[in-house]
């Protein structure tokens, strides 16, 4: 065995009130892949963090290829060979692709007036772009590119520092199957370099494929180890959560296809040339799915209301209905719940009671006067219901953990009468216990006889899940699979789709370069 | 923000003692006075009105720079309409808080539909309407000198209900009712909702860009109030030195009142305390004889020490807050299990 090139030892971090990280260890070793699973809140992060220079550990050692180093700050992190790809982006959008690469860095000319070497950037920013698969001119303003780009900007960043260690926390959350296949790929020639790689993931199918060794946190400790034969998904649950999950496909259903929900030649104003026709039936979980920035969450935006639509229907049992704000949606029975939980779902600064019976709160008042005692009433029994892990409804919603956020954006919609509840990516940044929950809670919705729209880009989910998928593509519908049509080829085949054209001609020079 | 008022008011009155002898600061003759007091309170009234006024807007995020300058051009307007076209005082009065209204619900809707800088609008504000009232008066300081006819609105302004100075008395009513409004009501949780985060209100059904409006609509019915007792507190306006600066006094009120100019935050009770604090203080000011021209400066001190303590205890109780909590979530037994088939049952009687 090789020296390692990092050795974490006994590494604690205390935060107000949490003991972050107890006594952590982590071995790396030259050109190996490991990776850091554990539930939310587990510490992943925090370590990855003090490694990173952005915290610093309260007691532990750290070495760097086999000498004792104290990382107080990003540049001697950077210094030393680490390179951290954040879990949220860090970049600076108002710049473009090549400036966020060299940011800090920038090759300078000029002697002392220090101008920037603009020429070499770009050349320079070409080259690491390429390798990460991107084809977009570094010139390009940051901010013109998807979350998926911007993310790929972020690998290109790290590798373009030359580490020896690169962390990546969470790279693929948002990134589409075949451009995680070809970061996979990528880690794999990293590796071949004699780069070590920390890998930090929630989808266990990336892990398998990509981990030489995987290492668990639970609670701020060592929960244990794998070796590569060991990895298995079972076997990883059980190192994240401390038990086996029970996450049993349950049997489709088949929707009534005389009780739905018509959304008819409905056209959203971000993709005003694509008209949108699909139905969502009674009983059953239908799935929106795509590759990210394919008009998914802007459609059920739309149809929420916080966009006016520039034309078409829902149809509620054969009526149209009017929707020109989420008031009005509301009032009809259709829910969202949001993609970002924590800038459009929750109140985060409000409590769990004040988020719960905030879209009804005429309810929850005598004599025009809120009354506390009808609201906590309320949000007790949703936070019953739903099992909302929280000290009390008078916490803050910011202190709850992902899933337990999620359950509470939940609870404001099971407090009023549903009848269509669409969930933007309901798992996103929801940790492996509570993703079966929520699971098993929109089935219970979809079973009560409420019509449920999912919008998903996690694979698993979708074919998991949903009992019927209707596939998009840059603002169009591309394609709907019935239960026994499931596959991930299918979804993907319709996900890239050519769509049907019978627009314009500007359309299909446009679809033609982005084919090229 | 209690804490802090007491603070600064013992901290004064310690102060003062060391030098003077514990016995002489709040029995001075010259602060015990009845006529000091009674002024005291009289302008804790005046101006804790527009201060609550200023606290809505600030609750939702908002900022109103306009409201010196309202103050100016609606004491010429009231002035002109009672002195020169003779209107009965309760039209004149109707229309001077319709208009005051009206400038609000301009600001509104400029913010909340065009979607411009709440800053930047009462700003425009600021300029326009002092030079507006300057115009109107050519410049001219104008009044109600000895006239009769509206004796009330001057009672309200200087005299005293029940020995007490009645706009004080028109305060502490505001405040009750606004107590009611901001903490109690839907509308008031509405404010907080906004002013937490617009788009999360947003999305939870609140019609939001009504919601800011009315604040801002608000906010003007308080200071076209304020505006006819200050009016006719001074008796007299110039138009290019009537209100000036007064936004700030709110704005100063409102902050040392606990709230947040990021939105989200504060109280009727704390903007009432803000506003005594500062009149308190530039009461003391003035009867301590220090240079007039340094009232800015040890206003501008204790402000800032006051926040700065303020942040520095409010860290320190979430610190302890979020301990808390973690150890309640750690005694708080997992009961998943159980609420697994309860919930089922549940979920499924909706719908």
């Amino acid at each position: 065995m090789p020296d390692p090139v990092l050795e974490l030892k006994g590494i604690c971090k205390r935060f107000p009130g949490v003991m972050a990280l107890n006594d952590v260890n982590l071995t790396v070793f030259t050109g190996e892949v490991v990776a850091l699973i554990g539930e939310n809140g587990a510490g992943k992060s925090t370590l990855m963090k003090i490694l990173g220079g952005i915290y610093q550990a309260d007691g532990g050692i750290i070495r760097v290829g086999g000498n004792e180093v104290r990382i107080r700050h990003v540049a001697d992190a950077q210094r030393l060979g680490i390179s951290l790809i954040h879990q949220e982006l860090n970049n600076l959008d108002n710049l473009d692709i090549g400036g966020n690469i060299f940011l800090g860095r920038e090759p300078l000319f000029g002697g002392p007036l220090k101008f920037i070497d603009r020429k070499k950037i770009v050349e320079q920013s070409r080259v690491y772009l390429q390798k990460v698969g991107l084809n977009v001119a570094p010139t390009r303003p940051l901010r013109s590119l998807s979350i998926a780009q911007q993310q790929l900007t972020e690998i290109a960043k790290a590798l373009s520092v030359d580490a020896r260690i690169i962390v990546m926390d969470e790279p693929t959350s948002c990134l589409t199957l075949t451009e995680t296949n070809r970061l996979l790929s990528l880690i794999g020639e990293l590796k071949a370099a004699g780069v070590s790689v920390i890998y930090i993931s929630h989808r266990l199918m990336e892990v398998h494929a990509c981990a030489d060794r995987v290492v668990g946190l639970r609670d701020g400790k060592n929960s244990g180890q794998l070796a590569k034969a060991e990895v298995n998904h079972d076997s990883m649950v059980r190192l994240m959560i401390g038990r086996n999950l029970d996450l049993k496909k349950t049997k489709t259903r088949i929707g009534d296809v005389n009780a739905r929900i018509e959304i008819r030649e409905f056209v959203s104003p971000f993709f005003p040339r694509h008209k949108i026709t699909f139905d969502i039936r009674r009983g059953e979980i239908l799935c929106l799915a795509g590759l990210v920035g394919a008009g998914r969450s802007e459609l059920v935006r739309t149809i929420f209301g916080t966009v006016r639509s520039l034309g078409g229907d829902v149809l509620v049992g054969g009526q149209p209905i009017r929707v020109r704000s989420p008031k009005d949606a509301i009032a009809h029975g259709i829910y969202l719940v949001p993609e970002d939980r924590r800038k459009t779902g929750l109140l985060t600064s409000m409590t769990v009671r004040e988020n719960v019976t905030l879209p009804d709160l005429w309810r929850f008042t005598r004599l025009a006067l809120i009354s506390y005692r009808k609201e906590l009433a309320a949000a007790e029994l949703q936070r019953k219901r739903l099992g909302i892990k929280t000290a009390s409804c008078e916490t803050l919603a910011k202190s709850l953990s992902g899933g337990n956020q999620q359950k509470v954006v939940l609870a404001k919609w099971l407090s009023l009468s549903p009848k269509l509840i669409i969930f933007d990516e309901p798992t996103r940044g929801v940790d492996v216990g509570s993703k079966a929950e929520v699971y098993r809670l929109m089935r219970d919705l979809a079973d009560s006889g409420v019509f449920v729209l999912m919008v998903s880009s996690d694979m698993e989910e979708v074919l998991g899940v949903s009992d019927r998928i209707v596939v998009m593509r840059e603002g169009a519908l591309t394609g709907t699979l019935a239960a026994h049509e499931f596959s991930e080829e299918a979804v993907m085949k319709l996900a890239v789709a050519r769509i049907r054209s019978s627009k314009k001609p500007v359309s299909n020079t446009m679809e033609r370069i982005l084919e090229n | 923000m209690a804490i802090i008022f007491l603070a600064v008011f013992f901290g004064y009155a310690l102060l003062e003692g060391f030098q003077r002898g514990f016995a002489t600061t709040f029995t001075d003759p010259i602060f015990l006075g009845s006529g000091n007091l009674l002024n005291l309170t009289r302008s804790v009234g005046i101006f804790g009105i527009f201060s609550v006024a200023m606290g809505v807007v600030i609750i939702t995020g908002g900022i109103d720079l306009s409201v010196g300058a309202v103050f100016a051009l609606l004491g010429v307007i009231l002035a002109y309409l009672l002195t020169n076209y003779n209107w009965p005082w309760p039209l004149a009065v109707m229309a001077v808080i319709l208009l005051a209204m009206a400038l609000g619900l301009i600001h509104g809707v400029l913010i909340s539909r065009v979607n411009l800088q709440p800053f930047v609008v009462t700003l425009c504000g600021l300029l326009a309407y002092r030079g507006f009232a300057r115009f109107l008066s050519s410049d001219q300081t104008v009044g109600f000198g000895n006239r009769t006819g509206y004796e009330l609105l001057r009672t309200l302004a200087t005299g005293s209900i029940f020995n007490l100075p009645a706009p004080f008395i028109l305060f502490v009513a505001v405040c009750i009712v606004m107590t009611f409004v901001l903490h109690v009501s839907v509308y008031g949780r509405y404010l907080f909702a906004i002013g937490r985060n617009e788009e999360a209100a947003f999305y939870s059904g609140i019609n939001t860009k009504l919601i800011v409006t009315s604040a801002y609509v608000l906010c003007g019915f308080l200071t076209g109030i304020s505006a006819i007792l200050l009016g006719f507190y001074t008796n007299s306006i110039s138009p290019a030195s009537h209100g000036s600066f007064f936004e700030l006094y709110a704005i100063a009120a409102a902050v040392l009142g606990g709230c947040s100019l990021r939105g989200g935050e504060g109280s009727v009770l704390g903007i009432f305390l803000g506003t005594a604090m500062i009149q308190l203080l530039r009461n003391i000011v003035n009867l301590q004889g220090i240079d007039s021209s340094l009232e800015f400066v040890v206003m501008g001190g204790v402000i800032l020490i006051a926040v700065t303590f303020d942040q520095i205890l409010a860290a320190r109780r979430r610190a302890l807050e979020s301990r808390l909590d973690l150890k309640q979530e750690l005694e708080t037994p997992d009961g998943e299990a159980a609420i697994t088939a309860d919930g089922a049952a549940r979920t499924r009687g909706i719908g």
